[in-house]
């Protein structure tokens, strides 16, 4: 019974099928496609996009959960009174100098960990191994360790290096302070970057320069660098944005005493401890422009290549 | 790779060797540190040296007869996997049908979720505050799972698209041809050959769930939901003379364990996943 109804099905089935079969096929393609994608769509919207529309709104309102009922719409007066508060300047420039600096040093370390990881001639998987653990460990943790290291008797350093005094409790000592630690913690996840870059430099071309009497400073700055370029600009991009975020080195190392606050920290503040909703989301919305900021000036003006975009296939 | 300026001598070898020694320091004195710290006793605990003159296991039995420690342990542990597993899923779902379906709207998919990973996470935190406490989630679990998920996904999606461009797909055409939809060619044939992929970012994932300090500490109060690296800071000795150095360098070096096992059992891994998508772009 069964077998008579398959046959009588696939016989008269067949013909069509095969006009229709692409146009069908390209269908439920984009079909399926959406249906995969609406999940992480459906997630990134509303815990991503819609937080980020309603913070523009708080931030046009006078709102301090505080007092409640002082709740009103004040137009753009949020914006009036950070953008001319001396602790949100400071705390833009600290932030600023803590990502500049530890950029640029992390740069020239991460190069010369990403060189010694791709052409150690012994011991690759030790000094990788080794390399992952400050990219993997909580930066709590660390950020710990660092503190200890530097409390005056408790700490090896505090003793030896800064001769017993407590370098967190001055403005500038603590910043370079947390500055080491955003080095320590982030220069493997940049060279690790570079090193991919380093994959991409074609041997010949390094034997060819040798051959014709480059010296190994010259083998880098002319063959390497150039090769490895959109790679760097990739690690310059993502270790910047990522720096000017800084709060939880911070928050463990200092927690912004002595105005070492970078603007996460300084939003943290106004929001958690301060409660005041108002504040917190002007400089939320402050923080992702100036963030937009520097990805355009990276994006447009050095010419990054959108990492992981959909160009990858096709280059 | 090693020929260029000449041939591997034993002098190069030692350079090498000392070079390594270098970076393997540099990665390891202070995580050492904090091991040392939690193995010292009260009375060694300030004498500032690198090494403990008296070795004690009271901070670890200290720190496990606390409810705030074990609980938060139970939360940091319970939210990593389960926003694991789902960004995990959803990601690959979303990353097969960027790099291998053509639908409308892809392009943006691809670029939002880059955004997202380059977001601010403090951008995020006011607008959530307040959202979570009209909808309850505040100082819950979901409360804490939801974000994470949301930052995990880019992360997923970007590691994972990568992964899958590297695959066979002619498998999957033979598949179809067989007579399998584009649903079954997904589950029956690339789905196991994506698998170490999907492990790998499970595991960049998880690091990036377990590390998570902003979000733990703005939207969670109490023990409810309250992580490990939250409850650390907050960590105080069990009277206010107490120092409670020794309790957070031994929880400290409780939430490094995991970090240490996947680093060591599964560094290739790793490093294969954080280089996929960087460079080729």
């Amino acid at each position: 019974m069964s077998h008579a109804v398959k046959t009588d099905n696939a016989e008269p089935a067949l013909p069509p099928k095969a006009k229709a079969a692409l146009s069908e096929g390209k269908r439920a393609e984009r079909r399926l496609g959406l249906l995969l994608c609406a999940p992480a769509i459906l997630i990134m919207a509303a815990v991503a996009g819609w937080p980020i529309l309603y913070s523009l709104w708080l931030s046009l309102q006078r709102y301090d959960l505080k007092f409640p009922d002082r709740t009103e719409f004040v137009g753009l007066e949020n914006y009036v009174t950070v953008l001319s508060n001396p602790y949100w300047w400071n705390a833009m420039w600290v932030t600023v100098l803590i990502t500049v600096v530890s950029v640029a040093v992390e740069l020239v370390l991460g190069m010369a960990l990403a060189l010694i990881m791709h052409r150690t001639l012994v011991g690759r998987g030790i000094v990788r191994t080794s390399t992952l653990i400050p990219y993997g460990i909580v930066t709590v943790v660390a950020a710990f360790s660092w503190r200890y290291a530097w409390t005056p008797r408790t700490g090896y350093l505090a003793e030896t290096i800064a001769g017993g005094d407590p370098v967190l409790t001055e403005k500038i000592p603590a910043i370079m302070v947390v500055t080491l630690a955003e080095i320590w913690k982030t220069t493997p996840f940049m060279a690790l970057l570079l090193m991919a870059g380093l994959a991409l430099v074609p041997d010949d071309l390094l034997k060819a320069a040798a051959m014709d009497g480059a010296s190994a400073w010259q083998r880098f700055t002319k063959v390497m660098v150039p090769v490895m370029k959109p790679a760097i600009l990739v690690a310059l991009l993502f270790r910047t944005l990522d720096a000017f975020r800084i709060f939880d080195n911070l928050f463990v190392l200092t927690a912004g005493s002595q105005g070492t606050s970078s603007v996460s920290m300084l939003t943290y503040n106004n929001l958690i401890k301060g409660l005041n909703l108002g504040i917190g989301s002007t400089m939320s919305v402050l923080i992702f422009i100036a963030v937009a900021i520097i990805a355009f000036v990276f994006v447009k003006l050095f010419g990054t290549a959108a990492p992981g975009g959909d160009g990858g296939g096709r280059r | 790779m090693a020929g260029i300026g000449g041939a591997v001598t034993t002098g190069r070898k030692a350079r090498w060797t000392v070079l390594n020694i270098l970076v393997v320091a540099y990665a390891l004195v202070p995580v050492l540190w904090i091991v040392s710290l939690s193995f010292k006793t009260k009375e060694t605990l300030a004498d500032g040296n690198f090494i403990p003159r008296a070795w004690t296991l009271d901070n670890y039995k200290a720190i496990f007869s606390t409810t705030e420690f074990v609980r938060a342990l139970v939360n940091s542990i319970g939210i990593a996997l389960i926003a694991t597993a789902v960004a995990v899923v959803f990601g690959t779902m979303a990353a097969y049908a960027i790099a291998r379906l053509d639908f409308p709207g892809k392009r943006l998919l691809v670029g939002v979720s880059l955004l997202i990973a380059m977001f601010p996470q403090i951008s995020l935190v006011s607008p959530l505050f307040e959202i979570e406490r009209t909808l309850g989630l505040f100082d819950t679990w979901p409360g804490l799972i939801l974000p994470y998920i949301t930052f995990a996904l880019p992360l997923a999606i970007y590691t994972l698209s990568a992964f899958f461009r590297e695959i066979p797909w002619e498998l999957e055409k033979a598949a179809k041809m067989d007579g399998a939809t584009p649903g079954q060619a997904f589950r029956r044939v690339i789905a196991p050959l994506a698998a170490p992929g999907v492990f790998t970012t499970a595991i960049l994932v998880f690091i990036f769930c377990w590390n998570d300090f902003l979000f733990a500490i703005s939207l969670t109060s109490t023990e409810a939901s309250r992580t490990v690296p939250v409850a650390l800071s907050f960590f105080t000795g069990s009277s206010q003379f107490e120092d409670p150095t020794g309790s957070i360098a031994a929880a400290a070096v409780v939430i490094t364990i995991p970090i240490v096992l996947f680093v060591l059992f599964f560094q290739r891994r790793i490093v294969a996943g954080l280089t996929s998508g960087a460079v080729k772009g």
